[in-house]
């Protein structure tokens, strides 16, 4: 059984000092050690941006795309190979803005997939532009003025539109996010992790010690129910989305695969793709 | 008795002119006839003018004729359009519920049947469909028993009922035909004997699904869009028996990162659009071509731009799909020329995919996608599925020393590495479309750069696709070449025939491989004939671009273009290249 160590690579993130995406990197793979994985199980699909070069910092099989479209190309992994557990990762401009279609379908879609977003509410790799989670009012190079545009709430968003797993998390948080990971891999179906990842060049206003400030646990919060998905909204609500932990979770819900007919235990990658003569002769019946 | 004629139903759209078309042309292709179709129809679901024509033959053919025999009408409108086509003592068989006539100067027969009201008696007044083949069938002299094996199959599961009252239409059809022409003075349009082969009857769509799945394709990520989703409609019916499945995405661009994912985890993926569809998908046709995933593309040619003509013909997208992806990547563009094309070379590009690690993109035309013929048996000993330098599942491979990376870019003499799947034991490696080193690794240095860029662009200098052109040249100093690409093949054999039957001398290329373009095998065509007239379906000249470009012999290109939505007629080629001939100095 591999170590946490045996999913570190020797490649030096080019991240800056300080960046929340160290903790993140750290905590996936302190996960896939725990879940008892082997680097060739695994597979991280991301996005691009900052966080997006997180799937060349684990040693697993890393595919590094195009921007916003993690999560398509983890779902056909996934389809092609049900035997690899597959994380899609990237930013928050990468799943809340040019990818927001596929997260919204990816969530209605439920390949059993795990989504992590580092979310540092800001554009870092383009040098400091605003972000669809950037709060009103924030000022950067690209809203001088501030913004004038809502943020989104990522978590009441997956909520309505009918996630099976939803939890938030922080990284200054090590032990928590890691424990979070792992339900979300566990968990049957796709799984949403957001993870506020602060931006210690360009994010001045959401630090580390903002978040220390603002964040309520929802261990914290006595008698939380993660199976209640009108408390979740309304918690969430209630915080204006400021929670860590698991924050909703249905594991009543089949997963896409469990769902499509014909699709087998075994990957499809595995199976034979010669078709017999008979089959063949079947098929062509139709066109006589 | 005749050999060969032209039959076409129109209606509003909804009227069950698909399903008379249909049947008809069932029926006739079980009893050994030839077919070809070609259906009319607009983007709405009812109403509308649309039609189905279907050319009848007792020897192959492959193209629409220019004129008309038949023309069964269930409105005004259908005369109207159409008449015009019909030749001189052709029939009108029309509804007599909405008081046909015929317009000035067309001399045909108007045969008014009461479509309607022979359906309402039997049962149902949709039926009038069928109640118009009967009529049609009283003319082709064929035998009313013979619809009763297509209608039980199609059916059945509506029970005996409804067969009976179906075949209670088409005879009351027949009677009603047989009683009026006795009185008329119509010509003969029995149909002489075939020679009662077995063929089958299918759309370049259905050859291109069926061809996925005799070529393993197992996975299909597609948006539906006009007119390639016949292609996804049939993957959704058959995947599920050999264990896999479609995935309607939310867009193309997820439809083919999709494609790229699956494909990266080994398993043979597709994904099939039309020209908007295939405008989104560029980014990521680059990134399959700099991370070397194999990927297949289907791009079904309608009318452009932008949302252009969605239901009709055109050959827009040549330029397109050779060059839109950003940087430069190797790619595979094919374009299959008939619907036993579509299915063979709808294997062979999964399997150049694989082999050359690269996409592959199926460009076909609405005309060859959805026009309906008759084809020869497909054959299951010529597939063969070829998997290139992937890794198999058996293979061990050996321990990475020092934790370094498998070389998936590894270079190599004919710049294709091998090709590891995820899951595999020390096969670990990267993928990104940054630029990268042999395991994938982002590195940017000016030496490793330009190495890869050569090493990826010179894994096509050895490709070998059949045929890259269909060459019918029968003369070695030609007065004319007439070339064309994908669902004009046809119709330019058939302009030829008339042209050598005038005295002159016309040979005939088809361009089946875009990219690489096949520019030695065009050339030494091109040197044998005066001029060269490029027949396509656009109206800047896009495959004549490509020739002057790849070839030259700028001076000899004549672009033939139409670009009104419709396909050509061999009238059409033949009048060009007469007009040529006579005022164009050869």
């Amino acid at each position: 059984m591999a170590t946490f160590k045996e999913f570190r690579n020797k490649v030096k993130p080019n991240w800056c000092p300080g960046c929340g995406d160290f903790t993140v990197l750290a905590s996936m793979q302190r996960a896939f050690a725990n879940l008892g994985k082997e680097p060739e199980e695994v597979a991280i699909v991301s996005g691009i941006g900052c966080s997006g070069r997180i799937a060349g910092y684990v040693n697993s099989y890393g595919f590094h795309g195009v921007h916003g479209r993690s999560l398509p190309i983890a779902q056909g992994l996934k389809l092609a190979n049900r035997d690899l557990t597959v994380v899609a990762s990237g930013g928050d401009g990468d799943g809340f803005a040019i990818g927001m279609g596929h997260t919204v379908h990816s969530i209605r879609r439920n390949v059993d997939i795990t989504y992590i977003v580092m979310d540092n509410q800001i554009y870092g790799l383009t040098k400091g532009q605003t972000s669809p989670r950037s709060e009103m009012g924030f000022k950067t190079k690209s809203t001088p003025n501030g913004s004038i545009e809502a943020a989104i709430s990522p978590m009441e968003m997956a909520l309505t539109v009918g996630a099976g797993f939803v939890a938030q998390t922080v990284s200054s948080d090590l032990k928590g996010m890691t424990a979070v990971i792992e339900a979300g891999i566990k968990h049957k179906g796709f799984s949403l992790i957001n993870v506020y990842s602060p931006c210690v060049t360009y994010n001045k206003i959401n630090t580390y010690d903002w978040f220390k400030q603002n964040l309520t646990s929802l261990d914290d919060i006595e008698g939380y129910d993660p199976s209640n998905r009108g408390k979740a909204m309304q918690t969430l609500m209630e915080h204006n989305g400021l929670v860590t932990g698991i924050i909703y979770q249905n594991t009543e819900r089949p997963s896409y695969e469990d769902l499509i007919k014909g699709y087998k235990e075994e990957a499809l990658v595995k199976q034979d793709i010669n078709l017999t003569e008979e089959q063949f002769d079947r098929l062509i019946g139709e066109f006589a | 008795m005749i050999n060969q004629l032209s039959w076409k139903v129109g209606g509003q759209q909804g009227e069950g002119i698909d399903s008379a078309g249909e049947t008809l042309a069932t029926v006739l292709n079980r009893q050994g006839y030839f077919l070809f179709g070609y259906r009319h129809f607009s983007s709405r679901i009812k109403g509308g003018h649309s039609n189905t024509k279907i050319r009848i033959s007792t020897e192959s053919t492959s193209s629409i004729s220019d004129d008309l025999d038949i023309l069964v009408a269930f409105d005004q409108e259908t005369i109207d359009l159409n008449a015009y086509e019909l030749i001189d003592g052709g029939v009108i068989l029309a509804d007599a519920k909405f008081n046909p006539t015929v317009p000035e100067g067309i001399k045909a027969h108007l045969i008014a049947v009461p479509l309607t009201k022979i359906a309402e008696e039997v049962g149902m007044a949709q039926m009038k469909n069928m109640v118009a083949v009967g009529a049609s069938v009283a003319l082709l002299g064929i035998s009313v028993e013979s619809f009763r094996e297509v209608l039980t199959d199609r059916f059945a599961k509506k029970g005996q009922q409804v067969i009976d009252k179906n075949m209670d239409a088409i005879t009351r059809g027949i009677e009603f035909v047989k009683t009026e022409i006795s009185n008329l003075s119509v010509k003969d349009f029995t149909l002489a004997p075939s020679d009662g082969k077995k063929r089958l009857y299918m759309i370049g769509n259905d050859a291109i699904a069926f061809g996925a799945v005799a070529g393993g394709a197992r996975l299909m990520a597609a948006y539906p869009i006009t007119p390639s989703s016949e292609i996804m409609e049939y993957l959704i019916r058959r995947l599920p028996e050999f264990g896999g499945t479609v995935v309607q995405t939310e867009d193309e661009i997820a439809a083919i990162t999709m494609t790229i994912g699956a494909n990266y985890g080994g398993v043979r993926t597709l994904t099939a659009s039309a020209g908007p569809g295939l405008s989104l998908m560029t980014e990521a046709i680059g990134l399959a071509g700099m991370t070397e995933q194999p990927c297949v593309i289907v791009d079904t040619q309608r009318g452009g731009p932008s949302t252009g003509l969605p239901t009709k013909q055109e050959q827009s997208d040549i330029l397109a799909m050779l060059y839109s992806t950003h940087g430069e990547i190797p790619k595979i563009v094919i374009a299959p020329s008939s619907v036993e094309e579509c299915f063979y070379d709808t294997i062979e590009a999964f399997n150049l995919a694989e082999e050359y690690q690269c996409p592959v993109i199926i460009v076909t035309d609405l005309a060859l996608s959805l026009g309906k013929q008759t084809v020869e048996p497909l054959d299951y000993n010529k597939i063969e599925i070829r998997r290139g330098k992937l890794v198999t599942d058996e293979e061990e491979l050996p321990e990475l020393e020092n934790s370094e990376l498998f070389p998936r870019y590894g270079f190599s003499e004919d710049g294709i590495s091998r090709r590891v799947l995820p899951g595999k034991k020390h096969g670990l490696h990267h993928v990104t479309g940054v630029e990268h080193n042999e395991t994938g690794r982002p590195f940017e240095g000016a030496v490793n750069r330009k190495r890869m860029m050569d090493k990826r662009l010179a894994k096509l200098n050895n490709l070998a696709f059949p045929n890259p052109i269909h060459a019918d040249t029968r003369h070695e100093d030609a007065d004319i070449l007439i070339v064309g690409v994908n669902s004009t093949y046809g119709t330019i054999q058939e302009a030829m025939g008339r042209l050598e039957a005038d005295g002159l001398k016309v040979n005939h290329a088809h361009v089946r491989q875009l990219m690489p373009f096949p520019t030695e095998q065009l050339k030494e065509q091109m040197e044998k004939a005066k001029k060269v007239i490029v027949v396509e379906n656009n109206a800047t000249g896009q495959l004549t671009s490509l020739i002057k470009m790849n070839v030259g012999m700028a001076e000899k290109l004549v672009h033939v273009g139409k670009y009104d939505g419709n396909p050509f007629l061999p009238m059409e080629i033949y009048n060009e290249c007469k007009e040529l001939l006579v005022h164009g100095n050869v």
